[in-house]
């Protein structure tokens, strides 16, 4: 079994709030990721594949389909854009980075054609990223 | 289930130095790390919790209540100081990398589950790197 990470780059704007709460609450629970207009990250995308080696090729699944599937999924969907209005799986769920994550993990995993989808790791910045492994 | 992962930053001087061993030994266990007046690092903590997505705020943990824990708990704790003259907990532990981490992990374990009332996140793991050649990890057993 051999584990492999592709890593994508994508910009997006977002922002963070629930209609359900009051705008001091969402103030308090959310702070500047409230801000109404939003903000931007550049988002870095781990998406790792588990599965057997191929031995005619010697490798899991072939990178070039790995990197298309990732473009045609998650970047052409998310790659500049306003998550809050553009994307539609967060019309009405907040874009936070786990969110985000779990979304991606729905568009990736059964679209592989080969090996299983192991692992997303988002990195909003370098000092902040979430693991999803689907369960 | 999602991990959330948080990075941060401190620096701190130590001494690697045990009681248990001769002058001998520790010069030759701790080389350079033995040095009597003690030597620095700038440390890179990395807090891992894991929970499940509150569905009101889309998030495992609060991160200003992750960042106030951890502000409080570790960085005021070990920031800008003399690990084994400032820090009770290593009065008589040698303050490697290997106690730094488990310390910071009972440090969080504790004070990240208990003051965490809306629920069920909790720490899942230590990550410290002392320089950018060695890191350590802990994840509590």
């Amino acid at each position: 079994m051999v584990y492999l990470t592709r890593r994508a780059e994508f910009s997006a704007s977002h922002y963070y709030h629930n209609p359900e709460m009051t705008p001091e609450e969402n103030r308090r629970t959310f702070g500047k990721c409230n801000n109404p207009h939003g903000h931007g990250h550049n988002y870095i995308l781990d998406v790792t594949v588990v599965g057997e080696l191929d031995p005619r090729t010697g490798v899991v699944l072939d990178l070039k389909d790995l990197k298309t599937l990732m473009e045609a999924e998650v970047l052409r969907l998310m790659d500049h854009r306003f998550l809050n209005k553009e994307v539609p799986a967060f019309a009405h769920k907040i874009p936070t980075t786990e969110n985000i994550a779990i979304e991606i993990w729905k568009l990736l995993e059964s679209k592989l054609p080969v090996g299983k989808l192991h692992r997303i790791r988002l990195y909003e910045s370098p000092d902040l990223y979430v693991d999803y492994c689907g369960e | 289930m999602v991990y959330l992962t948080r990075r941060y930053r401190f620096a701190a001087a130590h001494r690697l130095h045990s009681d248990a061993l001769s002058e001998e030994e520790n010069q030759s266990v701790y080389g350079k790390c033995n040095n009597p007046y003690g030597h620095g690092h700038n440390y890179v903590l990395e807090v891992t919790v894991a929970g499940p997505v509150d569905p009101a705020t889309g998030m495992v943990m609060e991160l200003g209540f992750l960042d106030g824990t951890v502000e409080r708990e570790v960085l005021e704790r070990f920031d800008h100081k003399h690990l084994n003259l400032d820090v009770d907990a290593f009065r008589n532990l040698v303050p490697t990398a290997e106690n730094l981490c488990i310390e910071i992990y009972k440090l969080l374990r504790t004070n990240l589950e208990v003051s965490n009332g809306a629920r069920s996140a909790r720490l899942e793991r230590i990550r410290l790197e002392e320089t950018n050649s060695n890191f350590f990890e802990y994840e509590g057993q």
